[in-house]
């Protein structure tokens, strides 16, 4: 079985939906002979040719909306976003057409879409290349919205976004696409979305987290391992709809919950996570729910940026706080 | 310095002049009594439409509306000019085409009255509804188009806006692709002059809208908006390129909203009555109806006839519409996903069927 990096995985996602389905389709900057900057669809232009693997004009409002056209007649596109920080030309065809025409025309026309889009910090980029923008985008109803944590977890989510009747938003964190690699058999198959992943079953503390952060909780998860706290361990994976019923479940059996990301905190998902939980689960709760966010704060420039990322020492810090609790 | 001129100029063509006497020879089926009173009578059904949707508005039957009062002559030239391969992405002012393409009356009514079933269009399934936030709709119309190349499929988008819409960003960007990748996109501007109370002056020092579409590298031409004939001509025209794989083609219809801008809005803020009289005169029924009477024997019998009929069925599918009980509650969700996720399918509990 192939050891594969995020970013391989994902070009393999793309390729085998490629040759499972003619209607697939990518177009973004760049990600035609060039493979794209960060070299997803690498190759793709060459296998598939120039009318499959598109360079389209630098103009992302539009790409996000010939998606929805393409996709409202028979096109499966999958539509490159350089980096998510250039993301918001495309909320007003995320959020007034990609998310609504199914529900505007009662079924008749539909949008089976997938915008993707490297994502969060971590890598001494640019400015304006390192935001964390999920929540906004998990406020659009109708959208999905998903974020990998491995590259297995990328092969299976992206081709499930890809073959999905509706719009799914794919933000890959790019600190991970080449930070590690695992086996990935290109078998096709995909993970479900909608649906966490428990990574690691514990009875004293439940841990969500996404994306990115993922590598800091399952750090944290070891270390608190050795001090005798088990640690329930949910990747959420899919951002919207949330999985509620198996983080209330996890929350029920230990009472206690983190939750990580990478965004700023104020109105961040971990906020949605913790209304839930307390609106389900009070009298399972034994201490007040912690989250460990971004700052709120604009995105530091690449000298700072390590200061505003949440990691395993803050993770650690909230766990042990809310053990102390009760 | 040696200079070279890159040159350009943008024509404007007219058949029928404002008390509708042929300006030089009309094209074929301009000259086939049939086919014009087929165009007439479809501009005075949208009328007739148009009357009673404010009529319904005024009364609390209906919601805020979008009249197309004056402009009837677009969207009934546009739509005659197309076929079932092409696919129409429509502004909120076009009624006059989603009729001729087969959207029902009802459905209009259905849709301006706040019911999302008005568009699920029994016909012309493959068109899209009305594009509500101003230019979205551009980039669709290249995305269609681009799926049409995919697929070999035939036929071509036709996407159409107000003069305002061509300030936007989504109007350069998607005519910008329709002329890098040559994609079959006929591009339509309604320009009745006034984007809401912001005149056509305001929006751009450019002397035409048409001349927008060179810098794109497609061609752009004006037509006189009012001039049904003309507007289906230059139309067939711009769609027989595109589907020969000539590519794109920007079309400005030269017009006038003699209307508020929806029944939200009071014109009388912002422009005279003196120059919404004067355009009266220029308004497409008349023309189109002096030169039926003075070429075609169109009679105050013929005229009396299908004002009734058009009056009947606009009051037929009013009682259809003011008889048609909303949806249930859960209806807001039905449709959200294909298949409900967990937590909207919660939602249907809470909402219950009512």
């Amino acid at each position: 079985m192939a050891e594969l990096t995020m970013i391989e995985a994902i070009r393999t996602a793309l390729s085998r939906a490629m040759e499972e389905d003619p209607d697939v389709i990518i177009f973004g900057e760049d990600v035609g002979i060039d493979g794209g900057v960060f070299r997803a669809t690498d190759g793709l232009f060459q296998h598939f040719g120039s009318s499959r693997v598109r360079d389209t004009p630098l103009s992302e409002a539009l790409i996000a909306g010939m998606a929805v056209g393409a996709a409202a007649h028979g096109l499966r596109p999958v539509a490159e976003i350089q980096f998510s920080g250039f993301i918001y030309p495309t909320l007003d065809q995320l959020a007034n057409h990609a998310s609504r025409l199914r529900n505007r025309t009662r079924g008749r026309l539909t949008c089976p879409m997938v915008l993707r889009a490297p994502y969060g910090g971590g890598i001494k980029a640019p400015e304006h290349h390192s935001e964390s923008i999920e929540a906004m985008l998990a406020h659009i109803p109708g959208l999905r919205v998903v974020i990998p944590s491995t590259p297995a977890r990328a092969y299976g989510l992206l081709l499930a976004a890809i073959r999905d009747p509706d719009p799914v938003v794919f933000l890959e964190p790019k600190r991970l696409y080449r930070s590690t690699s695992e086996a990935v058999e290109d078998t096709g198959e995909a993970l479900p979305l909608d649906k966490a992943f428990v990574l690691q079953e514990g009875t004293d503390l439940t841990i969500v987290a996404w994306g990115a952060m993922i590598k800091g909780a399952t750090e944290a998860t070891l270390q608190l391992a050795e001090s005798g706290i088990s640690v329930d361990l949910i990747d959420l994976a899919t951002l919207k709809p949330i999985d509620r019923a198996t983080i209330r479940a996890s929350v029920e059996k230990t009472g206690r919950c983190v939750i990580v990301h990478e965004a700023p905190l104020t109105a961040g998902l971990g906020a949605e996570i913790s209304a839930d939980l307390a609106e389900h689960c009070l009298t399972s709760l034994l201490a007040p729910i912690k989250r460990v966010a971004g700052y709120d704060t604009v995105m530091p420039y690449l000298r700072l940026e390590a200061h505003y990322m949440p990691d395993t020492a803050h993770i650690i810090d909230a766990a042990r706080n809310v053990m102390e609790f009760s | 310095m040696p200079t070279r001129s890159a040159g350009f100029q943008i024509n404007c063509s007219a058949f029928l002049d404002a008390v509708g006497k042929p300006i030089g020879d009309l094209p074929k089926f301009a000259r086939n009594k049939d086919i014009l009173v087929a165009l007439y009578s479809a501009m005075v059904k949208t009328r007739t439409f148009d009357s009673k949707a404010i009529a319904l508005q005024r009364t609390g039957q209906l919601g805020t509306y979008a009249s197309s009062l004056g402009q009837e002559a677009i969207g009934v030239g546009v739509a005659s000019a197309m076929t079932d391969d092409d696919v129409f992405v429509p502004s909120f002012r076009e009624h006059g085409a989603q009729l001729w393409r087969g959207v029902s009356l009802e459905e209009l009514f259905l849709y301006w009255g706040g019911d999302e079933r008005g568009n699920d269009f029994a016909k012309s399934r493959q068109d899209f509804p009305v594009c509500i936030p101003v230019a979205s709709q551009f980039p669709h119309a290249a995305g269609v188009a681009l799926a049409k190349v995919q697929k070999g499929d035939p036929g071509a988008a036709v996407v159409v806006a107000g003069d305002g819409a061509t300030s936007k960003g989504d109007f350069y960007e998607a005519m910008n692709v329709v002329g890098a990748w040559n994609l079959p996109v006929v591009f339509v501007i309604n320009n009745n002059q006034w984007a809401i109370s912001v005149p056509r002056e305001g929006q751009t020092a450019a002397k035409t809208l048409a001349q927008k579409a060179i810098a794109c590298g497609i061609p752009g031409e004006q037509v006189d908006g009012n001039d049904v004939i003309a507007v289906q001509a230059i139309i067939s025209r711009a769609l027989t390129r595109a589907r020969a794989g000539k590519g794109g083609m920007l079309i400005e219809c030269l017009s006038y909203r003699l209307g508020d801008h929806t029944t939200a809005d009071d014109a009388s803020r912002y422009r005279e009555d003196a120059e919404v009289s004067a355009h009266w005169q220029l308004e497409p029924l008349i023309r189109l109806r002096n030169h039926l009477v003075a070429t075609h024997g169109w009679t105050k019998e013929d005229e009396q006839l299908l004002l009734r009929t058009c009056k009947k069925e606009v009051e037929a599918a009013t009682d259809t519409y003011l008889a048609t009980a909303p949806e249930p509650a859960r209806a807001m969700f039905d449709t959200l996903f294909a298949k409900a996720p967990a937590d909207v399918a919660a939602l249907f509990e809470e909402v219950g069927n009512g």
